[in-house]
Formats: structure tokens, C-alpha cells, sequence
């Protein structure tokens, strides 16, 4: 099992490690002390680090280290070209809004496992961007970026659309599936050359009858992609949990059985067993706080027919932690999990989220759990 | 020449010593700033090479006007301040 785990959060990047067999995870190191850290990729590819950080006065930076941590280097940025009248006339942006700027780094991915240094990372107001320098230069993927239907895509949770979730086929790193808040699933099967929009099945229950349908309003909170089984993907949804068993050609909802709620934000999928994954519900939809008061996880091991809540080691009762998209995370052997919420909570469990290990209450609100 | 200076806050992401840069509006003067630190120049403008919507520049007491163009006037004799806004956090 994994013993290391990085924690990113509104107040800097924790690293955390664990002694192999000892049972207390122990803050290692802190990076970006007080700066929002709204991403973190620890690369296995090469060892190298990085983290995509929101300042408040200075703007997005990504930065990338190559000794573990010890030191930090500011990388290129993903840059949005500048748009003409037209093109901002076209945008489904809020009234007011001006030419498209990077505003947030919401993910980061290894892009193809031989090449270290190649690089996906999705952003807002909806650009995805490409580097094969290790972040030194920045790409936008111009196809997706002119796609008619991106330029209806909208804000879901943020004010601007943003690509949160992108999903590499460990069988073939040019067949790419990306989750957007609001845009739906978007897959490439040609590294980025075409695109579709693949959340048939999804629907929303936020728009009217005439368009809950349209796979582009679609607003999957965050998508996973079980690594031993590819054509198996989860989406935990605004309004529901949906589940695709080939390749995100069709959805289906799995509705809410024996759950307090199909709303949240996380999920996370057994890397070898496709019909195990787990959820964090919460009261939809504004509202956002654990059902009653109670914080717990929830985990079905049939596909979505049946759930079971999971909630030994966590707070016992009067909790309003809620963990965001991407604030749970499984290891390779899909044993171990951890989970980060808003309210600094931190948790790490071994079998699967039977018991929960609470690592602390006291951290920054939580954005991004990922284990190194 | 004008005078430029940033605010200290700055110093914990990059070095951004007090100068003196050349130019007759905010623009030409932070730009003559940042092709002596390069580094400096996304901490202050985005990719647009607007000003960062909550970086304020004030040319003596007075905020800049322009935050596009960045075309407000300086003077020889002028000190230009690149403040971080209270907007920002």
C-alpha cells in the first residue's frame, strides 16, 4: 500500500508519510504555507512534483520539483489566446465577462506513460492544454477549445466551466475521457485530434424538460475510470451517480438505494474490481452538508445496486464535513483509501473504508487528496 | 526616470527590487520593469498582459485608470507602486 499522501488544500501542500507497518501518518513537510494549492501530481513516471497553485493577488501558477519537495520552480502556464468580439459574443460566460483567462488549475495528468514530462491539465474557463516539456510550454488543445458545443459549455459550482476530471486509457494514452462542470464527458480516442461528447444517459435536473437530456449541460462533479477494467467508468453527478460500462458510450443512473443522498462531489473506483467504488454523499443542492448531520461514505460492490454506509473512525454525530470532487482517493491496490474534507479532515482507511483512521480535524479546507 | 516599486508581499514568490525603468505611461514603464525581471511580469499581468484583477498600480496616490491598455501617463519625476488590492484577500 501506498505511504505517502499528499494533501492540497486552501493553505498550502502537506505531504504526509507513513512508516511501512507503523499506524500514525505524520505531516512530512509543508509547501506553499498559506497559498491555494488547487492541485497536486505526484508523477510516477519520474518522481517529479507538481502544483498548480491559485494566489490570490498574483494569479495561477503551476510549479514542479525535482527533489521531492525540497524546492520549487515556477513552470510555464497554460495561456488562453486572445479571443476576438465574435468569439467572446459566442461565450456562455456570465454577463460582463471578458476575454477568456486562466483562472484555475482543476487537473493534472500524466498523458502517456512512456514519455515522462508529457503532460494534460484542465483548467477554468474550459481549456485543457497539453505540455511535453514538463510544464515548461503549454499547448491549448485548440479542438476541443473550438468546438461549437464547448462554447455552450457553463459554470457548474464555479462561475466559469472547467475541466476537472481527465481520464488516460491505460490501454492506449491517446484515448483520453475528461469530466466537465458544466459540459458533460468529452472523449478523444486521437490524443486530442476529434472529440465527442459522450454522457448519453446522463440527465439534469436542473434544467428544463426540453434539455435535461443534452449530453453537454450535463454536470458530472467528478468521473473515475476503473484502471483494470478501462471501459468501466464512475460519475458522481449533481443529481446523481451514474455508471458507464462501455467506455462512456452510455450512462445509467443507479438512482439511490439504502444511500441518504445521490448528491456529492467525490468518488473513486477499486482499480481492479469495476463494480466496487465510493461516494460521499451530502444534502443537495446548495445546501451541501452530510444528511443530518452524519458524515459518511458510502460503497457499493455490485454496480451501483446496492450501498453500504461505512462510517467507523469517522465523527460520530453533528458533522458538516463535506469532501470535494477531488478529495477522495484510492491506492494502487485498492485497499487503501483517503478522504479530505472542507472542514480540515483527514482520514485514511486499509480495508477499504470498513474502519477510518482520522489523521486530523485541523487542516486547511481540503481540495485534493492524492497518494504518492 | 520613473520610479517602480513592488509591494513586499511579492517578495516571497520573486525578487522585485525597487528600480527605475524608462517609459511615458504605465505600460511602456512596467514593461521596461519586467524585461529587467522577467520573472515578475505573471505576477503582475496575465496572459493578456492586463493587470491581475487584484494587483493595483497607482501612479503616485493615484490608482491607474486604464487596467487594459494600461495607457494612464507618467511622468520623468513620477513613482508608479505595484500594490496588491484588498479585493484579493
Amino acid at each position: 500500500m501506498s505511504d505517502r499522501l499528499f494533501v492540497a488544500t486552501e493553505k498550502g501542500l502537506f505531504d504526509l508519510r507513513r512508516e511501512p507497518g507503523g499506524p500514525d501518518w505524520k505531516i512530512a513537510r509543508v509547501s506553499f504555507l498559506g497559498d491555494d494549492v488547487s492541485m497536486v501530481l505526484p508523477d510516477r513516471r519520474d518522481g517529479t512534483l507538481y502544483a498548480g497553485l491559485a494566489l490570490g493577488h498574483f494569479g495561477v501558477k503551476l510549479r514542479r520539483s525535482t527533489d521531492d519537495g525540497a524546492t520549487w520552480q515556477d513552470c510555464g502556464l497554460p495561456e488562453y489566446p486572445p479571443q476576438t468580439e465574435t468569439e467572446l459574443g459566442e461565450a456562455v460566460f456570465k454577463p460582463g465577462q471578458t476575454a477568456a483567462k486562466l483562472e484555475y488549475i482543476w487537473s493534472l495528468e500524466a498523458a502517456d506513460p512512456a514519455r515522462p514530462g508529457s503532460l494534460w491539465c484542465g483548467t477554468l474557463p474550459g481549456g485543457l492544454f497539453r505540455s511535453d516539456d514538463a510544464g515548461t510550454t503549454w499547448s491549448l488543445v485548440r479542438t476541443l477549445w473550438d468546438d461549437p458545443l464547448r462554447k455552450k459549455w457553463f459554470g457548474g459550482g464555479m462561475d466559469r466551466p472547467g475541466i476537472h476530471s481527465i481520464c488516460v486509457d491505460p490501454r492506449d494514452c491517446r484515448h483520453v475521457t475528461l469530466g466537465v462542470s458544466c459540459g458533460g464527458v468529452w472523449v478523444t480516442r486521437d490524443a486530442g485530434e476529434t472529440w465527442q461528447c459522450k454522457a448519453q444517459g446522463m440527465w439534469a435536473a436542473y434544467m428544463p424538460p426540453e434539455a435535461k437530456d443534452d449530453p453537454n449541460i450535463q454536470d458530472p462533479h467528478r468521473v473515475v475510470q476503473c484502471a483494470g477494467y478501462p471501459d468501466a467508468f464512475w460519475a458522481q453527478h449533481h443529481n446523481g451517480t451514474f455508471r458507464s460500462t462501455d467506455g462512456s458510450e452510455s450512462w445509467h443512473d443507479v438512482g439511490t438505494p439504502e444511500r441518504p443522498s445521490s448528491f456529492g462531489f467525490a468518488v473513486a473506483v477499486h482499480p481492479h474490481k469495476a463494480d466496487t467504488a465510493w461516494f460521499v454523499p451530502a444534502v443537495k443542492d446548495e445546501c451541501r452538508v452530510p444528511s443530518e448531520g452524519r458524515f459518511v461514505v458510502t460503497r457499493t460492490r455490485d454496480g451501483g445496486k446496492s450501498f453500504e454506509m461505512l462510517d467507523k473512525g469517522l465523527p460520530a454525530a453533528a458533522a458538516y464535513d463535506v469532501v470535494f470532487r477531488h478529495g477522495l482517493d484510492i491506492d494502487e491496490t485498492g485497499d487503501r483509501l483517503a478522504m479530505g474534507s472542507t472542514t480540515g479532515g483527514l482520514w485514511v482507511s486499509d480495508d477499504q473504508g470498513d474502519h477510518w483512521q482520522c489523521v486530523s480535524e485541523h487542516l486547511p479546507q481540503i481540495l485534493c487528496v492524492r497518494f504518492g | 526616470m520613473p520610479r517602480v516599486s513592488f509591494t513586499p508581499n511579492l517578495e516571497r514568490h520573486v525578487h522585485c527590487p525597487t528600480g527605475e525603468a524608462a517609459g511615458q505611461t504605465v505600460r511602456a514603464v512596467l514593461d521596461a520593469a519586467f524585461q529587467a525581471n522577467p520573472a515578475a511580469r505573471g505576477y503582475v499581468l496575465d496572459e493578456h498582459g492586463e493587470l491581475r484583477k487584484h494587483v493595483v498600480v497607482f501612479v503616485n496616490g493615484t490608482p491607474v485608470r486604464d487596467r487594459r491598455q494600461l495607457s494612464d501617463r507618467v511622468a520623468p519625476s513620477d513613482e508608479v507602486y505595484v500594490y496588491q488590492a484588498l479585493s484579493g484577500g
